[in-house]
């Protein structure tokens, strides 16, 4: 924090500096309700728009991860309105479930989200740069997300949500053709969309500073969108391109991903001298960098909330920056660790090894910080510093699995069973979700001007925590038992995995704890919309944090700063601060609050 | 575009904006320019560069499926060994050259467009002095120009696409000409977004938006435009020599 204290100050006065004329907020505040609500150009309506959408979708995601778990331990189980799920439908489940949850949960809220909420009003600035942009990406989203429930309705696609060809590419092959490609259509808007956002973000970060705002003062939250657009800049247009490869593969007569000589239900194919792994390559090195889009900004979040409720300053912010970097710039270098299996040299496998497990370094740098951040501080335990814990707790619990499977001998016995269902929902599926929920549970206050109920919260959190464990846990060990994913039913007359039917007791385990564990998300869902109309009237400051979002009224007008922007005299992080009598120093506290 | 009358638009409501802004560079103060004009090209300047990132990255995908597959073989099942098939398609040279001399004068014609916005600005600051002529507006006919041969090139690409069909080279013929269409019409469907860039540009000068708002516009459709360029001769290289 020294070089931030040290920076020249360039006004030492209050909050507001009215000489600034504040000017970005080009449209006024609009009044229809179709303006304001529906095509609104207000990041803020449209933060919580892809706030809702990412719920919607989550939902949708958990409801047809119970049905999966239905499949696998009670087959016989007739659900009302589809019957008994037979075990393509079982693909199809979690095809969508997969796709739902990584683009439409864990790409949309934490970035998009929360980022287009309070990018703009923590680096103080009174909108995205490109308002109308910002609006058009949104809707793009949105459109992609109908189109995406089109396939759910219609045909589902059984590919997966990595959809690798040859199953993906053939209409024949898989068990109707509309899924696929309307899956494919739904992530080339997605796609768009995330290009659009992604433009918005980095131009915001780097041009709409308020005074004073220097890059090292930013929270670590805005490091974290920034360096999430970086990727989703140079990471959705790698999918993007495959993804229309595919399409023409599918519906052109094309060959990309299609190699000669397949004969599909005694059908000889005309498709030949394609390459299956091309995709596999294309797709990972936009698949890789979408886990850090999933994390980083949940590892901001932690950050931000684990230095607040400690009443400390982050352990480390420069490394923690640093660390942020490097994780995005490896995440573009070990794709290749998805694809152990596809027969690669053993030299490239050592390649992008190496480089996986240096991976390990920038994420212990976080992990060490965010223990020292928490070390002898006078630790607030309120829900959203809770699920920030429980963040780090799943992260760590996640992370080391990873060096296990980032190592080719290892990964060739453990690839495609249990164990990597285990490691990557621990740390990019969960994970991802307690950063989401931290960051409702701290940021709703703001939001929505009302504070969310404390006992719900906790009762969310701890239902949530230990059923989370009790889903993945087990599943490590069943991995390691030879479980494979992807499969509808194990247990079958002559079957490969009859062997594993001692595992069916565990299995039961898994589903009644998914089960409760998503009935638990029930409380979390009452206590958002009790707390919307009947929450305590939240204070402009509840958390006392230093950030600018908690120094405008909750929830904030129009234009964040009323017309007054901002200028920031102190870094993002000063609690406890010697000599000053408040344990806290606000960002827009005079310079002379302390001495430096 | 409607992003670009939103928020850029003449009603003074973007200058002055943030002056002496935190972190990046200070206010120059134009001697030409209104008050907020050099922040408002910097964030256009900035968002064209961000854009054109994301656009490289798709044919920088797309460069590497090519290479990969130019060089591949698959593998026999009957003789047990790898059959290197790739079958390069015969470009039909002298149009796309044609072609690629068009779209290089619509980026001189485009050039001619900003620098004559530019002498006026310059100039309408000094009528006062003798000898001192306000520039004329040319800017709306070269930037016609522009969309023209912008136009002429697409029609060109139409027939090298038509003269392929011609030898009987269709999209799914064998994966050289997949890639000689996807590479060619990816890139005209990227050209096709700077037309219509262009097409409001020219639009905005007709209509009379503000001189510095018309600069703006002309610069950020101008970097994107002959972005445009140096992509097409990087496509025909690869295509020409990358066989």
């Amino acid at each position: 924090m020294g070089n931030v204290q040290n920076t020249p100050h360039r006004a030492d006065v209050g909050v507001v500096d009215s000489s600034v004329q504040h000017a970005a907020h080009a449209h006024a505040a609009p009044t229809g309700f179709i303006r304001k609500y529906i095509f609104s150009l207000d990041h803020k309506v449209i933060g919580l728009q892809y706030y809702f959408l990412a719920l919607a979708s989550v939902f949708t995601g958990l409801i047809l991860s119970v049905l999966m778990r239905i499949h696998l331990v009670w087959p016989e189980w007739a659900i009302p309105g589809i019957g008994i799920i037979k075990d393509e439908q079982y693909l199809g489940l979690l095809t969508l479930h997969g796709t739902f949850m990584v683009f439409f949960v864990l790409t949309t809220a934490p970035q998009s989200g929360f980022g287009n909420y309070f990018l703009p009003i923590q680096i103080g600035a009174a909108d995205m740069a490109f308002p109308v942009l910002n609006m058009l990406s949104f809707w793009t989203t949105f459109a992609a997300f109908i189109v995406m429930l089109g396939a759910f309705f219609t045909v589902m696609p059984i590919a997966g949500w990595t959809s690798y060809p040859t199953l993906s590419a053939l209409p024949n092959a898989g068990s109707l053709p509309w899924g696929q490609d309307l899956w494919l259509l739904s992530i080339a808007l997605f796609c768009a969309a995330s290009l659009m956002g992604a433009l918005n973000f980095i131009t915001t970060t780097l041009d709409l500073r308020c005074k004073g705002m220097s890059l090292w003062r930013m929270p670590l939250t805005c490091w974290t969108w920034f360096v999430t657009a970086i990727l989703g800049l140079l990471a959705f247009g790698v999918l993007l391109s495959g993804g229309l490869l595919l399409l023409l593969d599918r519906n052109a007569g094309t060959s990309f991903f299609v190699p000669g000589g397949l004969v599909v239900n005694g059908v000889q194919q005309r498709h030949e001298g394609g390459s299956p792994l091309l995709w596999q390559h294309l797709f990972w090195f936009f698949g890789h960098p979408e886990v850090y889009i999933a994390i980083l900004p949940g590892m901001g979040v932690a950050s931000q909330l684990l230095s607040t409720f400690s009443r400390k300053p982050i352990f480390g912010y420069r490394a923690m920056v640093f660390a942020v970097m490097a994780i995005g710039l490896l995440g573009f270098m070990v794709w290749g660790h998805h694809m152990f299996m596809s027969g690669m040299s053993p030299y490239t496998a050592f390649a992008f090894s190496l480089m996986t497990m240096a991976i390990g370094v920038p994420s212990a740098i976080k992990t060490f910080n965010w223990l020292g951040t928490m070390w002898r501080g006078k630790i607030r335990f309120y829900t959203p510093m809770l699920f920030a814990i429980g963040f780090v707790s799943l992260f760590v619990s996640g992370g080391l699995s990873g060096p296990f499977l980032a190592q080719p001998t290892l990964d060739i016995p453990l690839h495609d069973t249990f164990f990597v269902v285990a490691h990557f929902h621990l740390i990019m599926g969960v994970a991802a979700i307690f950063g989401i929920f931290a960051a409702t549970y701290y940021w709703f206050p703001k939001m929505f001007g009302r504070m969310m109920s404390e006992s719900l919260g906790r009762l969310h959190f701890w239902f949530t925590f230990v059923g989370t464990y009790a889903i993945f846990m087990p599943m490590h060990y069943e991995g390691m038992a030879g479980r494979p994913r992807r499969y509808g039913s194990m247990v079958v007359a002559g079957g490969l995995f009859n062997r594993l039917a001692a595992l069916m007791p565990l299995e039961k385990f898994i589903s009644i704890a998914a089960f409760v564990t998503a009935a638990a998300q029930l409380i979390f869902v009452i206590n958002l919309f009790w707390s919307m109309k009947k929450g305590e009237k939240a204070p402009v400051n509840p958390w006392e944090a230093t950030t600018l979002e908690w120094t405008i009224p909750s929830p904030p007008p129009h234009d964040n700063f009323a017309g007054n922007t901002p200028v920031v005299n102190h870094g993002p992080y000063e609690y406890s601060v010697p000599g000053v009598e408040r344990d806290y120093v606000m960002q827009t506290d005079p310079a002379s609050v302390h001495a430096h | 575009m409607g992003t670009l009358r939103q928020s850029v638009g003449g009603s003074g409501r973007g200058d002055n904006f943030r002056e002496g802004g935190g972190g990046g560079e200070r206010y120059r103060p134009g001697r030409y320019e209104p008050a907020g004009y050099y922040e408002r090209l910097r964030r256009y300047r900035l968002a064209v560069a961000v854009l054109l990132l994301s656009v490289i990255m798709i044919f920088v995908a797309l460069t590497s499926a090519y290479i990969v597959r130019a060089g591949m073989g698959t593998y026999d099942t009957v003789t047990h060994s790898y059959v290197y098939d790739w079958k390069p398609v015969q470009l039909p040279n002298e149009l796309l050259l044609l072609n690629t001399l068009v779209l290089v004068l619509s980026s001189g014609t485009l050039e001619m467009a900003r620098r004559n916005l530019n002498a006026r600005a310059v100039t309408a600051g000094l009528t006062g002095l003798p000898g001192v002529a306000v520039e004329p507006e040319r800017s709306a006919p070269w930037l016609g120009i522009t969309l023209v041969l912008g136009m002429a090139f697409l029609a060109g690409q139409f027939l090298a696409w038509r003269e392929l069909r011609s030898q009987g080279m269709f999209l799914a013929t064998n994966p050289s000409s997949s890639f000689f269409y996807v590479l060619t019409g990816a890139h005209a469907a990227h050209l096709i977004g700077g037309l219509v860039a262009l097409f409001y540009a020219a639009f905005a000068t007709v209509f009379g938006k503000s001189l510095a708002t018309r600069r703006i516009v002309v610069d950020a459709a101008g970097w994107y435009w002959h972005f445009m360029g140096a992509l097409w001769i990087y496509i025909f290289a690869l295509l020409h020599f990358g066989k």
